[in-house]
């Protein structure tokens, strides 16, 4: 080896401070471009089947379609903001179970049980004077959302069983109650099909522009408040123990069986306060067939933020604009909005597949996505 | 061996990593057909030097010289092509294929891109081992073969590749006694056939044994070079620690007071639902430490187990100061006066990922100075953590850094630090000084012994009968999960106690009276 002196000062963003931010954060960006770069490709390749010929500026009409419809003006970053919001939730409900090595699949059922307990009791509150039929509704919410995040917590701490089968298996029955709670007890008389009641006074109110209810706040919040949990209480330090090394932390004095239902209860409670939200600033009442993508979506928010709360912020964020300029994208550019589908599907093949980004852009490893070590790890195994 | 050419030359070489200068200026030269020792503490920048050679880092200055010519290495695959083979201390293999297959692991596109010709790699596998001495079956699965032969199996897979130089990274962690003589004898043969050697190691004996030359490496720099006959294992230990080192720890008498442990009756089962712990009655009194010898697996993991709240006893009582604690949990157990260093350090004593600073207050993260309410203290946390660091001499670049980029013995300090320093009352102690150098085992154990002299009742299980010896006022030989002796640990000799631990005392005329 010759003298090496001479070598390359390292570039400013990988030192200090700023330099742990970019260990982090390069993979994801990274796989962020690269999927927009895949997508691209798609439209072009999409662009020979409708015109016969390669339309090579369709990429760049689509894209800049897509950034206007979803920043280009006051209603769209209002739009932004709105879809971001439940990605913000989950994400995080998704990421603080990561960070105890557990993968809650189940955001859709806790989030659709809290969608229907905010929705009955708000509505049963309606004419109630103003905050109490809110509060209540959303305490309805979390508790619906926590309750049904706590039920595979506890199979797993009580029987080892894993929550990856219990969670999809809890997501069916969520969607079959709340078709009996809506259908039964919540039904609301007079309408032609299957709903919750009017909110009356317990809708959240509209606080910005035209759709930005209130709810929007509780993710603000929530980002910075779940930040401070996991990284600044003992309580954090614990979760992230259990996830970390099972056995140490049993040794250290902590309860990892207690631990695990304390961690999949909160990780429904945020599912709840998404689904929540989503009834009481957004659609107002609950019908049987709701249809949301939120307990996958999340799951991509999570991974791409590396289950840290800022991270999600800013993947919720992102994966908000792209649906939120999708429609503009369609109607400028005739790409169907699925291509946003494509772009976060494949963010995440290139997370999953990071030493592909690694060697592209010349990152140095700095261990894997620890993540998706709980994504991908085996089945079984009594906790505690 | 006649004086002949380096075959490898490393001049100058210097890598810094932030806070800390790695290697400094280090020269090392490597002859044909010799066995060269690198000894160094924990931490000394043996390892770095090696990962230097093998291309898995980058010096930032120095250079390389094989056969004399300058070269770059820049990864395992250019180092291999030069030659260079590396076996490390945790073995590179797949336990469920077989020694040919695992051998033949990244070489099998070689000679034919499509088919594997099996029969020719197994025809040179036997070939190989029959070279150098052994008899291998090239179709046994990986799993299915002791530690020793594995170890084999990695200097075979280096030989298949032809190389000419071989590193061993303190290969000798992991063997028994015979198997070390074992491995020690191919070792020879292959220095003898022209192959040349890198062994490193902080064990003296060996290395005096086994090297034709040694090079010493402190706080990476090198401090000597020696041949074994011209040298000692007291002079080696100054020579590496820097300072003169008490290889065994004096300690005065212990003044027992109170009964601090009582142990009646105590029966524990293993993960697999086996009996392990099988009535063991015991008393540790403040201010003596009571060293549990034995064979491993004769059920001392789950005595400890037992005792320190990681397994539910099925049977028995434990009493601590008087008080009954059987089936207490850790952190109860821990809030009444215990510590514990495990022996697993990195199943139970450390989260690997986590800063030291974390780790090091591992089992008292919740209390105040460092929690206030369930807010965590950021300050109190890094000033515990740079107190100890200093105090244990833990060499790490800051407290910051995630635990696994320190070396085996570092962790070990680290841990050791950590539960010392909890004022406890009884302390158990599992295999304390495991793969540790001897300047941080012997720092260990005057730890220990002030803890005794300052009124701490221990309990000592290890696996080294010297440590036992060393440290213990009182021994106790467990076997099969039953202590069949317990002996005065200033009379106990060596043969006596090997012998207990061996055949559990059958012959009457060893037996004496268990406490």
């Amino acid at each position: 080896m010759t003298a090496t002196g001479d070598r390359p000062a390292v570039p400013f963003w990988r030192r200090g401070r700023l330099g742990r931010v970019w260990n982090i954060a390069a993979v994801p960006v990274a796989s962020v471009f690269l999927a927009l770069a895949v997508a691209a490709l798609i439209i072009l390749g999409s662009s020979i089947i409708t015109t016969g010929s390669v339309d090579w500026g369709l990429p760049f009409v689509a894209y800049s379609a897509l950034l206007q419809g979803a920043l280009g003006s006051p209603t769209g970053i209002f739009n932004t903001i709105l879809q971001a919001t439940p990605l913000v939730l989950g994400g995080l409900a998704v990421g603080i179970g990561f960070k105890a090595g557990l993968f809650n699949i189940g955001g859709y059922g806790q989030f659709l049980l809290g969608a229907t307990a905010a929705a009955g009791v708000g509505a049963a509150l309606a004419t109630a004077p103003a905050p109490i039929g809110m509060i209540a509704a959303l305490a309805a919410g979390m508790l619906a959302g926590a309750a049904w995040g706590w039920i595979p917590g506890a199979l797993k701490a009580w029987s080892g069983a894993h929550e990856v089968v219990t969670t999809i298996m809890l997501n069916s029955i969520a969607s079959s109650l709340i078709g009996f709670l809506i259908l039964g007890p919540l039904l609301a008389p007079g309408f032609s099909f299957g709903r919750t009641g009017d909110l009356g006074n317990s809708a959240l109110p509209i606080i910005l522009g035209g759709n930005i209810h209130l709810g929007v706040l509780f993710a603000v919040a929530a980002v910075p408040a779940v930040w401070w949990l996991l990284y600044r209480s003992t309580l954090g330090f614990e979760i992230r123990s259990v996830g970390a090394n099972p056995s140490a932390a049993r040794y250290a004095g902590m309860r990892p069986a207690f631990l695990i239902m304390l961690t999949m209860s909160l990780s429904g409670l945020l599912f709840g306060i998404a689904g929540a939200t989503e009834i009481l600033g957004v659609s107002h009442f609950m019908i049987p067939s709701y249809g949301t993508s939120i307990g996958f979506d999340a799951i991509a928010v999570a991974l791409l933020g590396r289950s840290h709360p800022f991270g999600i912020a800013a993947a919720a964020l992102l994966f908000g604009a792209l649906r939120a300029g999708a429609g503009l994208m369609q109607v400028l550019a005739s790409i169907p909005v699925e291509i946003v589908d494509v772009i976060q599907a494949v963010i995440l093949l290139f997370l999953a597949a990071d030493i592909v980004v690694r060697r592209l852009f010349r990152i140095r490893a700095a261990g894997g996505i620890a993540d998706l070590k709980t994504v991908t790890s085996s089945y079984g195994g009594r906790a505690g | 061996m006649a004086e002949s050419a380096s075959v490898l030359e490393m001049r100058g070489i210097t890598k810094r990593y932030p806070g800390v200068l790695a290697n400094d200026a280090i020269d090392l030269d490597l002859r044909k057909g010799e066995i060269h020792a690198l000894l160094g503490e924990n931490g000394a920048g043996k390892s770095t030097l090696m990962n230097i050679l093998y291309g898995l880092a980058v010096p930032d200055e120095g250079s390389i010289l094989i056969d004399g010519q300058p070269v770059d290495i820049l990864g395992p695959h250019d180092a291999i092509d030069r030659g260079i083979s590396m076996v490390h201390q945790h073995f590179m293999l797949v336990p469920v294929l077989t020694v040919a297959e695992n051998i033949l692991l990244g070489e099998e596109t070689m000679a034919n891109p499509i088919f594997i010709d099996r029969n020719e790699a197994r025809r040179r596998i036997v070939a190989l081992g029959r070279q150098f001495g052994f008899e291998i079956d090239p179709d046994a699965k990986i799993e299915n073969l002791s530690v020793g032969w594995q170890q084999r199996v990695e200097i075979l897979k280096a030989l298949y590749r032809k190389a000419r130089i071989l590193v061993l990274d303190e290969p000798t962690a992991v063997l028994t006694p015979q198997e070390t003589e074992e491995i020690f004898a191919v070792l020879r043969r292959l220095a003898a056939e022209g192959h040349s050697i890198i062994f490193i190691s902080h064990k003296l004996y060996e290395v005096l044994e086994i090297a034709d030359r040694i090079t010493v490496i402190r706080r990476g720099r090198v401090v000597g070079q020696r041949v074994p006959s011209e040298t000692n294992e007291d002079d080696l230990a100054e020579l590496m620690v820097g300072r003169n080192v008490q290889l065994t720890v004096d300690r005065g008498e212990s003044h027992p007071g109170d009964v601090i442990l009582s142990v009646k009756g105590l029966r524990a089962k293993d993960n697999r639902g086996r009996e392990v712990v099988s009535g063991i009655d015991l008393e540790i009194r403040a201010g003596e430490t009571l060293g549990i010898a034995g064979v491993a697996g004769n059920g001392q993991a789950e005595l400890v187990e037992a005792l320190t709240g990681l397994r539910k006893p099925t049977d028995g009582t434990v009493t601590m100061g008087g008080v009954d604690v059987t089936g207490w949990r850790p952190r109860q157990l821990y809030e009444s006066g215990l510590a514990h260093v495990p022996g697993d350090r990195h199943r139970w004593a450390m989260i690997m990922s986590f800063p030291l600073e974390d780790n090091l207050v591992l089992t008292s993260y919740y209390k105040p100075p460092f929690a206030r309410g369930t807010v965590r203290q950021d300050d109190a946390i890094e000033a515990r953590a740079t107190d100890l660091i200093d105090r244990y001499d833990i060499r790490t670049p800051s407290a910051m850094v995630a635990a696994d980029t320190l070396s085996g013995g570092n962790q070990q300090k680290a841990v050791v630090a950590r539960e010392f320093s909890r004022d406890p009352t009884l302390l158990v102690l599992d295999q304390p000084t495991r793969g540790l150098d001897v300047g941080s085992v012997e720092f260990i154990h005057r730890r220990a012994i002030e803890m005794r002299d300052a009124g701490v009742a221990i309990l000592l299980v290890s696996a080294e009968l010297d440590e036992i010896l060393e440290l213990s006022d009182r021994i106790a030989v467990m076997y099969r999960g039953e202590l069949v002796a317990t002996l005065d640990g200033r009379g106990a000799n060596k043969e006596e106690v090997g012998l207990l631990m061996a055949t559990g005392g059958r012959d009457p005329e060893a037996r004496t009276v268990a406490s």
